[in-house]
This record gives structure tokens, C-alpha cells and sequence, in this order.
């Protein structure tokens, strides 16, 4: 029975060595700082513009986190790629034949992947925040203020649980190339569209990063974007959901099925 | 001790290996062979416990491999060459294995040394070769130090060196009283390296025995004589008196007498009485890719006896719905020659294969209405006699 330090080890040592954990994460963070302290900078020079529900609502944190609109795709990428490769190059048989518990190589591969992917989501978000509230000028808000620790924090969880799902896909489908042509678009293209058409937005209310991106709101109903059926940590229960779900059933695939 | 009882893995509808019941023996490299897609990789998956066996169980020191307590210390296997993340350097890949098993670092750079890719250690495995592949595999097998090791073909892409080796390597494991699990194509390599072997085809188990015994049970050893070509009387008699002695004689194209039967010695004083001089008396013994051959196409794959003779009849068959010859038949003159048939009528060159040769041939009225040419018929059985 391989010790589960040993193979933590060893996944830490399997992620480190790769180039693209780096420069996913990398694009990841900057991706979503710069996007976020450019739209911060647009939305102070055209403040004035706003209707007035949505000054009423405006929320300078969500303001600057609207990079992760962008960046949370290099983190389904960092996520596919720490499960899909081992299929890929067939690395999966000599694992599985190194850990035969498979449990415990998956969920070790998770844990490494995944702490590192919320380390490095925490720390984009605090970026994030103090850049887009240097930039937001007199509108800015206050890492003291009601909430706003919440919503940073939440920032970061939300990136890093986007990588989980990733992984969790990865591990059902069993496929890089596979798992990427789904989640991209979902993310990018459905999931935002489905969110803008009546009668199907109360569906996607439920999908993952929907829901989940709640948790970065400070302001409710922010912007005058549509009222949620739950809240901010409800929300992020919803996702939570998801990735318990992927993940489940990417163990549930490893354990059923020949590798 | 690798043993497998019963063993069974169906894919659907496709049976991949059928109640597979072998040992493998610590002390020897026991080599196993099959034709492609005889379940050779589904067996070695099922031992490693990567594939779930439909039925049967196959343990390692007696534990199913999940059950093994610290698998990598214990069996080390070599799969796939290529199952390597090309991004990552040779040392770092046997680095995150060595820690799955508690293995210390220092112990991957003495793999690295011992498989010749110290120098490489630090490349990306992405622009290895397949032989460096081979060798990189090979490295992450012997990791752990471990008791029972199994590779599957692993002197492909290996150079000459390399599979000198990889040969002295698997002896040497074996030496050490280790089991050594071989899979391989190369007969010639297998006739070398393996003391045992385990043939299998179409998933069930055809041979289980040592390299001498297979080859004594699956080939035909002959004896080749040759008498003075000048006097066919006495390739005559010592035919006949072989034939009475107990002996199975064959005739070789060239002339030469091919026994089965019959010691060597007993040959010699057999002609000595007969009074026939003897130009040649060699034995002829097989060679493990002959035994195997043999085993496996005659016992399993009925259909490659076919396609042997389809083979050799190929190139009578272009066009060819009948029995008719195509214009340019290069073999054919040659065995009509021989004084199969009746002179043509005059004028007729009976090799042209023209369209107006069925009316012409004297032949016409022969059990092959539709036969351009009759020489084509009987040419096929004669060259396959020949190449028996």
C-alpha cells in the first residue's frame, strides 16, 4: 500500500516538472489581474455613464474580479492537463501500476493539483483586488469593509475549485483533448449566453461558476444583474456540489474501468 | 512466482484471453510469445492488475497486485516506452516514481547510469528516441530493486548493443533468482535470452515448456542427403531402402532427399549397405521462429495455411475469374517445359496467352472450358510441392 505522503510526494514532484503547470497558472494570474485592472480603470473614467440602478448596485470588488471571466479558462486548462497527460502519454498504466489503490492516486493528484491551484487563485484574487481598487479611484472600496475579506477570499476559492471541476471532467473523460473541447466553451460561450436568455438563465443560475462567482459579490445583485435564489455562500454550496460530482465521478471512471 | 489460473478478459463480444492458467517461474527469464493480438498485453496488463480480469485471478508472490503491500518494491514492469509526459526530463519521471515507493533519489541517478542515459537525464523525454525510450523504461523497472519483473518487448527500437544488453540483463536478473516475465517478437532474441516459454494465440495457452522441449515439440528436425546427381538410380534405391527402413523421405527441388525418422548414423550405414555413395548428410533442426511458426499457424490461425497458398497463387489470379493465365507468366514456360503437356500445334506458341488460344488449343475439350491456358492449373500445386 503506497503510503499517501509518498504519493503526494511524488505528485508534487510530477507537477513541478512539467512546463505547462507554470505557464497555466502564470497566464491564470495574469491574465485575470490585468483584465481586472483594465476594466477597473474603464469603469472609473465611465462612471458617470452608468444607469442609476446600476450605480446604486455598483460593487468596486466584483469590478475588479472580472478577469476571472477570462483567466478561470487557464485554470480549466491547468486542471485538464494534471489529469488528462497521464492518459495522453499512458504515464496512467505505470502510476496505477506504481499506486494500485486508485483512490488514493487520484485524490492525492487532486489534492496536490488542487491546494495549488487555490493558492495560486487566492493570491490572483488579492492581486486582483488591491490593483483593481487602486484604479477604481474614488470609488474604490476597503479590504476592511463589510464583506469585501469574504468576497477575496472567495475569489480565490472560486478560481481554485474551477481547476478542481477541470480535474474532476478530466477524470471522467479520460481525455485532454476531449475534456478541453467541453469545458472552454461551456465557460466561456454557454454558460455566459445561457445566463443572458430568459427562461433558460434560471437554469443556468445552477451551473457552476454561476453559481459560484456569487461568493465575490459584495454589493447584492450587483450592478443590477439578476436577483440569485441564494446567496453568496449558497452559491458557492452549489459549486461546491458540481465539484464533488466530477470528482466522484472521475474516481468512480478510474476505479470501473481499465486503464 | 507469477501465477495466472483461469484467466479470462472478454472485451464485449471479443474474447481477448480465454482461461490463460500459466506459472512463471523465479530463477529463469521465461519468455512469452504470441502472434499480435493473441492477448500477450492484455496478460501482462491483468498481472499489474491495470485490467480487471473478466474471470480467474492472476497473483504475484500469491497477492492479487492491488492487494501487493508497496507494489513498486516488488514488481517493476515495462509496459510502454512511450507511456512517459514528454515534458518532463528522464530524471525528474523516475524521480516521482522512485517517491511513490519510498525510493531515495540517489538510487535514480544509479538507473540512470545502469541503462546508459545519465547524460540525457535532464532532457525531455519528448525528443528521446524509441530505443532511449526502451532504456528509460527499462530504468523505471528496476527502480525498486524489485523480485518479479515484467517487459513487454522491451529490445524494440533498441540498437544491436542495446539488445545485447537488454539479453545479458534479463539473464542476469534471472541469475540473481528473480522472476524475469518476457514478452517479445523476436524469436531469435527469445531463442537467446528465455530458458522458458509461454506461447499463447487467440488468448488461450498453446505451449508452456522449456525453449529445447518447445522447439523439439514443435518442429519437424530432417536430415538432408544428396547422391551423385549423375546417377538417379541410386537417389532410386536409397529412397526405397530408407523407406523401408522406417523413414520418411521427401524429395527437395534440387534433387536433394529430405528424411525424417531416421538417426543421422543410421542413414550413413543404411546407404554404406545399400551401396550408395553420399554426397551430403546434414541434419537440419529448427529454429525457434520455425517451431513457433509452426505452432502457431498450424494450431491456432487454420487461415494462414490459406493464405500461403494465395500467397503463391497470387500471381496467377490478376483478371482471372477461370483458370486463365495472364499474357506475361514468367513462371509458367518453365513448368510446362518440363513435359507436362503435348507439343502445341504447330505455329502456336502456347505462352502468348492470346485471346484466340482456347478455340486453338488442342485442350479445349479438357475439364476447363473457360482456360485460356491450361498450363496454369496444374502450375500451382506443383510450385507449392516444390516449396514444401
Amino acid at each position: 500500500m503506497a503510503a499517501v505522503s509518498a504519493v503526494l510526494q511524488s505528485e508534487w514532484t510530477k507537477i513541478r516538472t512539467v512546463s505547462s503547470t507554470v505557464w497555466t497558472l502564470a497566464s491564470a494570474l495574469i491574465v485575470t489581474v490585468g483584465v481586472g485592472a483594465a476594466l477597473s480603470a474603464v469603469f472609473n473614467s465611465t462612471f458617470d455613464d452608468l444607469s442609476t440602478a446600476e450605480k446604486l448596485t455598483f460593487d468596486p470588488t466584483l469590478v475588479s474580479f472580472f478577469g476571472m471571466t477570462l483567466g478561470q479558462l487557464a485554470m480549466v486548462v491547468f486542471g485538464v492537463l494534471v489529469v488528462g497527460t497521464e492518459y495522453s502519454s499512458g504515464m496512467i498504466r505505470t502510476s496505477l501500476a506504481a499506486v494500485p489503490q486508485r483512490a488514493t492516486f487520484l485524490f492525492s493528484k487532486i489534492a496536490v493539483a488542487g491546494g495549488l491551484a487555490l493558492l495560486v487563485g487566492v493570491v490572483t484574487s488579492f492581486l486582483s483586488f488591491f490593483l483593481g481598487q487602486a484604479l477604481l479611484g474614488e470609488h474604490r472600496a476597503s479590504i476592511g469593509d463589510e464583506n469585501v475579506l469574504r468576497a477575496v477570499f472567495g475569489g480565490g476559492l472560486y478560481m481554485g475549485l474551477i481547476a478542481i471541476f477541470s480535474m474532476g471532467v478530466a477524470a471522467m473523460l479520460r481525455s485532454s483533448m476531449l475534456s478541453l473541447g467541453i469545458l472552454m466553451p461551456f465557460f466561456f460561450l454557454v454558460s455566459q449566453i445561457l445566463a443572458a436568455v430568459p427562461k433558460a438563465k434560471e437554469v443556468a443560475k445552477y451551473f457552476p461558476d454561476q453559481a459560484g462567482s456569487k461568493i465575490m459579490q459584495v454589493v447584492p445583485d450587483a450592478l443590477n444583474t439578476e436577483k440569485a435564489p441564494y446567496g453568496p455562500w449558497g452559491g458557492l454550496g452549489i459549486m461546491l456540489l458540481w465539484v464533488a460530482a466530477a470528482l466522484i465521478g472521475g474516481y468512480l471512471v478510474l476505479k470501473k474501468r481499465d486503464a | 512466482m507469477i501465477e495466472a489460473v483461469g484467466l479470462t478478459k472478454r472485451y464485449g463480444a471479443k474474447t481477448a484471453v480465454y482461461n490463460l492458467s500459466f506459472q512463471v517461474r523465479p530463477g529463469v527469464v521465461t519468455g512469452f510469445l504470441g502472434p499480435n493480438g493473441s492477448g500477450k498485453s492484455t496478460t501482462m496488463r491483468m498481472i499489474l492488475g491495470l485490467d480487471r480480469p473478466t474471470s480467474g485471478h492472476v497473483t504475484i508472490g500469491g497477492h492479487p497486485f492491488r492487494q501487493l503491500p508497496n507494489a513498486p518494491r516488488q514488481v517493476g514492469a515495462l509496459l510502454d516506452a512511450k507511456a512517459v509526459h514528454g515534458g518532463r526530463s528522464a530524471r525528474s519521471h523516475l524521480l516521482s516514481l522512485a517517491q511513490l515507493a519510498g525510493i531515495p533519489a540517489q538510487r535514480v541517478d544509479e538507473v540512470l547510469g545502469v541503462v546508459g542515459l545519465q547524460d540525457v537525464a535532464k532532457r525531455r523525454s519528448k525528443g528521446f528516441s524509441l530505443g532511449m525510450g526502451q532504456r528509460l523504461g527499462i530504468a523505471a523497472a528496476l527502480l525498486g530493486d524489485p523480485q518479479v519483473l515484467l517487459f513487454d518487448e522491451p529490445v524494440n527500437g533498441l540498437d544491436p548493443e542495446g539488445i545485447l544488453w537488454v539479453r545479458n540483463l534479463m539473464k542476469k536478473l534471472a541469475a540473481e533468482g528473480r522472476t524475469v516475465f518476457v514478452s517479445s517478437h523476436l524469436m531469435s532474441e527469445m531463442a537467446l535470452t528465455a530458458d522458458h516459454l509461454i506461447v499463447i494465440g487467440r488468448g488461450q495457452l498453446l505451449a508452456d515448456m522449456s525453449v529445447t522441449d518447445f522447439i523439439s515439440a514443435n518442429s519437424a528436425d530432417f536430415a538432408r542427403v544428396r547422391t551423385p546427381q549423375t546417377e538417379p538410380a541410386q537417389r532410386e534405391k536409397l529412397t526405397t531402402t530408407l523407406t523401408e527402413a522406417g523413414g520418411q523421405v521427401m524429395s527437395e527441388p534440387d534433387g536433394a532427399l529430405r528424411v525424417t525418422g531416421l538417426p543421422l548414423p543410421r542413414i550413413s550405414d543404411l546407404a554404406h549397405d545399400a551401396g550408395v555413395r553420399l554426397w551430403e548428410l546434414s541434419p537440419h533442426q529448427a529454429s525457434l521462429e520455425e517451431a513457433y511458426m509452426r505452432l502457431t499457424q498450424g494450431a491456432v490461425d487454420y487461415r494462414s495455411t490459406d493464405d500461403r497458398l494465395a500467397h503463391l497463387q497470387a500471381p496467377l489470379q490478376p483478371g482471372q475469374p477461370g483458370y486463365g493465365m495472364p499474357p506475361q507468366q514468367p513462371t509458367a514456360p518453365e513448368v510446362s517445359q518440363q513435359g507436362w503437356y503435348a507439343p502445341p500445334p504447330p505455329g502456336q506458341n502456347p505462352y502468348a496467352g492470346t485471346p484466340q488460344a482456347p478455340a486453338q488449343s488442342p485442350y479445349a475439350g479438357a475439364p476447363q472450358p473457360p482456360a485460356q491456358s491450361p498450363y496454369a492449373t496444374p502450375q500451382p500445386s506443383d510450385t507449392t510441392k516444390d516449396a514444401r
